[in-house]
């Protein structure tokens, strides 16, 4: 098929074989309405507003932004558990967005989601047992009946909670631990393709490191292919081969670890990794911090020309007219070698260390 | 002990003297299970003064939400249980006091912020009016009045257009920013100590630091105590004062917050700090503390933490070990820090 994307981009050039995902200029608008009896259609909301980007076999591609900016909307969507406004995700070809009944069902047991929130996404009612068991049920090819107590007191173990707990319920546990139980229902059914929609914010970072190795391990074993969504921007670091960055509905820069963390090229990306914590009490003071003016705009509302612009302080005139398009900058085109040269939506793209690597 | 004034906002200074804020004092909490006795908090003890910061860190399942809901006294009793210890909001124990006493103190005097933002938040009433509710119930204003206060409130913690939002429900805003609507509701009523358990989780970096900022800002200007329950050590590291670190329903460890990242006393803090994934890394493995969790149907005997504890000796199999004064090289005694460890001194050293 050919490049439909609004933005035009195609994933940067150290893909490794095909890719299993395409995502072609996908939009999202909510409906925002006036009115409790009669609803009217006021506006909407622009939750996803034209992403264009690839996912190959055995990578994984972290995606980081904003929050509100639109990233649990993405996975939704290449779910088809909200049905895109605009776009196409092509699995193996086919497009998801166009799928329903069985066909649908069936590419679903290839990509499975792990949810952002480990509390209202657990069944209250459910044994933790029945919870991550019951993609068995919609899927019994995978594990026969006789065989999935077995199965769940693996996966249990997998994830790093005690397989006696078997027998209990999603308010016996801690946060933590109800995240885990979505990361190891998202397992069950040995998908290629795992969205992970915050799996280990709630999470200590010695069980998040556990987590962050075993999801690092299947995927070498079993060439899975992961989008890893996160604030957290170290935990993204270490386990994606590719990191994409949102803000407000669209894809702003996109490259590999290096590029991204190494060599930002877009604005808002500096802005983001110099606002990490750094866990050190010693270095409170003595960070330099990019502090962004102003609010986000709402996505109701976004501002013309580059998104960015009313918070950017190198925002020009210009900013405010032209929609800068997600490519490799011209300024970087002629030397394709170059870590800065890889997709940055910005029209005075410009590289900055902000992680301090490069001393 | 003095009565408070229970209709003051943000007074800071109404504390007999010698007592904190806020103090635990060897607090137990169990819940009744199908299969037993779970005990997720086993004699914890911690204080915060006013305008101070204490970060509460541990292991996931640890007991740092339930010595939270304790302390508000929101858990269900049964299956809840509190077989024993205090707990002292100026010097009154919150535990013997009359469930009207009580519900004066919380909401308007201790405020939570929860780590699930959209349970915590009813999903048939639309943000504005459940802000609104706060300041109509508790300072009587008028409807009018109010949803200002409410629109004011939403600005403050940063949603976008809050006039145009303020009537929308909560699963119409996205993960980070029911978090901060969340902290709004916390904030409503000025109170004097914020607790708040995870209360930047769902939210990206930027979005963190202005309410991390926002929080010491107001905090600052109030004069408020808080307790920051957190798995950000880079979080912790840039607000804490103090902090207290749990495991298995215990405090292992208590330091100010510079000895702790440089220095840790207990094996288990050690092993947290050597977990921290860096920004500016890229390893092959990261390293983990090996071993699962414990049971807290059944608690290893000695130290809880021995079966995962690279440092661990016979006696770490039979002994509890109490919170230990960790002593600086002379001997000397240093302030605020505790070691739940047999081989504290060793620890620190090695
Ligand atoms: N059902 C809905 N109706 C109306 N607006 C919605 C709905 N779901 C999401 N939105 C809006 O879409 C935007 C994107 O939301 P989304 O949950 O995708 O953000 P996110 O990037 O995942 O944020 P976070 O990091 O906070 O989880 C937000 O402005 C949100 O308010
Ligand atoms: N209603 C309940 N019945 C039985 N056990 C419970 C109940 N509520 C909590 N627990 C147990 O108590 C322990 C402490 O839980 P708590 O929520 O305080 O952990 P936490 O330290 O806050 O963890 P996290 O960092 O994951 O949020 C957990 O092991 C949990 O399984
Ligand atoms: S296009 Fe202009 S406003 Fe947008 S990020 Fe670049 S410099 Fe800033
Ligand atoms: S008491 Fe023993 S088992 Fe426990 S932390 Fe110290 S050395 Fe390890
Ligand atoms: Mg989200
Ligand atoms: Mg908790």
């Amino acid at each position: 098929m050919a490049e439909t994307g609004e933005q035009g981009a195609t994933a940067v050039g150290n893909a490794q074989g095909e890719p299993i995902l395409q995502i072609r200029g996908l939009k999202k608008h909510f409906p925002l309405t006036r009115g409790v009896v009669v609803k009217k259609q006021i506006g909407a909301v622009k939750a996803v507003d034209g992403v264009t980007f690839d996912l190959y076999r055995g990578e994984t591609l972290g995606i980081v932004g904003e929050s509100g900016c639109g990233k649990s909307t993405v996975a939704k969507l290449l779910m088809n558990l909200e049905q895109a406004t605009a776009g196409e995700v092509f699995y193996k070809g086919e497009d998801i967005t166009k799928l329903s009944g069985r066909a649908l069902q069936a590419v679903r047991r290839n990509i499975q989601m792990v949810f952002q929130d480990p509390y209202t996404s657990l069944n209250p009612r459910m044994t933790v047992g029945d919870i991550i068991g019951e993609p068995y049920d919609i899927h019994p090819e995978v594990a026969p009946k006789g065989d999935r107590r077995k199965r769940v007191r693996e996966l249990l173990d997998v994830v790093g909670l005690n397989p006696e707990y078997i027998n209990r319920y999603p308010h016996q546990f801690s946060g933590g631990q109800r995240q885990r139980i979505g990361i190891a229902r998202g397992l069950a059914l040995r998908p290629e393709i795992i969205i992970a929609d915050e799996p280990v914010s709630a999470l200590d970072v010695s069980v998040q490191a556990q987590v962050v190795n075993l999801l690092a391990g299947l995927q070498r074993e079993f060439d899975l292919s992961y989008i890893f969504i996160a604030h957290d921007l170290s935990v993204v670091r270490h386990i994606s081969n590719r990191v994409g960055v949102m803000y407000l509905g669209r894809m702003v820069e996109i490259g590999s670890d290096e590029q991204i963390y190494e060599h930002p090229t877009h604005p808002y990306t500096q802005a983001l990794l110099s606002a990490v914590p750094v866990p050190d009490p010693d270095g409170r003071e003595g960070r330099e911090r990019i502090l962004l003016a102003g609010d986000v705009p709402s996505p109701a509302n976004p501002p013309s020309g580059c998104r960015f612009r009313t918070r950017c302080w190198k925002a020009q005139d210009v900013c405010a007219e032209i929609e800068p398009v997600l490519e490799v900058p011209e300024r970087y085109q002629s030397e394709p070698g170059e870590p800065a040269a890889h997709p940055s939506a910005c029209l005075f793209p410009e590289e900055r260390d902000i992680v301090g690597t490069a001393e | 002990m003095s009565t408070t004034d229970t209709t003051a906002v943000g007074q800071g200074n109404t504390t007999p003297s010698g007592t904190s804020l806020l103090e635990v004092d060897d607090l137990h909490v169990e819940f009744k299970t199908r299969d037993g006795i779970v005990r997720a908090v086993n004699g914890v003890s911690y204080s915060v003064d006013s305008g101070e910061t204490l970060a509460v860190l541990g292991e996931s399942g640890s007991g740092k939400s339930v010595t939270a809901q304790a302390v508000m006294g929101i858990l269900d009793m049964p299956p809840a249980r509190i077989p024993s210890g205090e707990i002292r909001y100026r010097g009154q124990n919150l535990l013997t006091m009359s469930n009207e006493a009580r519900r004066k103190v919380r909401g308007a005097k201790i405020a939570m912020i929860f780590q699930d933002a959209l349970s915590s938040l009813n999903p048939v009433l639309t943000v504005g009016y459940q802000l609104s509710e706060m300041f109509r119930v508790h300072r009587g204003m008028s409807r009018k009045e109010a949803k200002a206060r409410a629109v004011d409130l939403m600005d403050r913690v940063r949603i976008p257009a809050a006039k145009e939002r303020v009537n929308d429900y909560p699963h119409q805003f996205s993960g980070g920013m029911r978090q901060r609507i969340m902290i709004a509701m916390a904030l409503a009523l000025e109170p004097d100590l914020i607790i708040a358990d995870e209360p930047t989780t769902a939210l990206d970096v930027t979005v963190q630091a202005q309410v991390m900022d926002l929080l010491a800002d107001l905090q600052k200007e109030f004069h408020m105590g808080l307790i920051l329950i957190t798995h950000d050590l880079g979080v912790v590291a840039d607000v804490a004062d103090k902090i207290a670190v749990m495991y298995a329903g215990r405090i292992v460890e208590t330091a100010p917050v510079h000895e702790l990242y440089k220095n840790p006393a207990h094996p288990y803090t050690k092993g947290l700090l050597q977990s921290i994934p860096r920004l500016d890394q890229k390893g092959q493995e990261l390293y983990a503390i090996k071993g699962l969790p414990p049971n807290l149907l059944n608690i290893p005997e000695g130290c809880a933490f021995n079966p995962r504890c690279p440092m661990a000796q016979e006696v770490c199999r039979h002994e509890l070990p109490p919170l230990h004064e960790v002593t600086d090289d002379s001997g000397r005694p240093i302030a605020g820090r505790g070691s739940a460890c047999h081989f504290w001194k060793e620890t620190l050293h090695g």
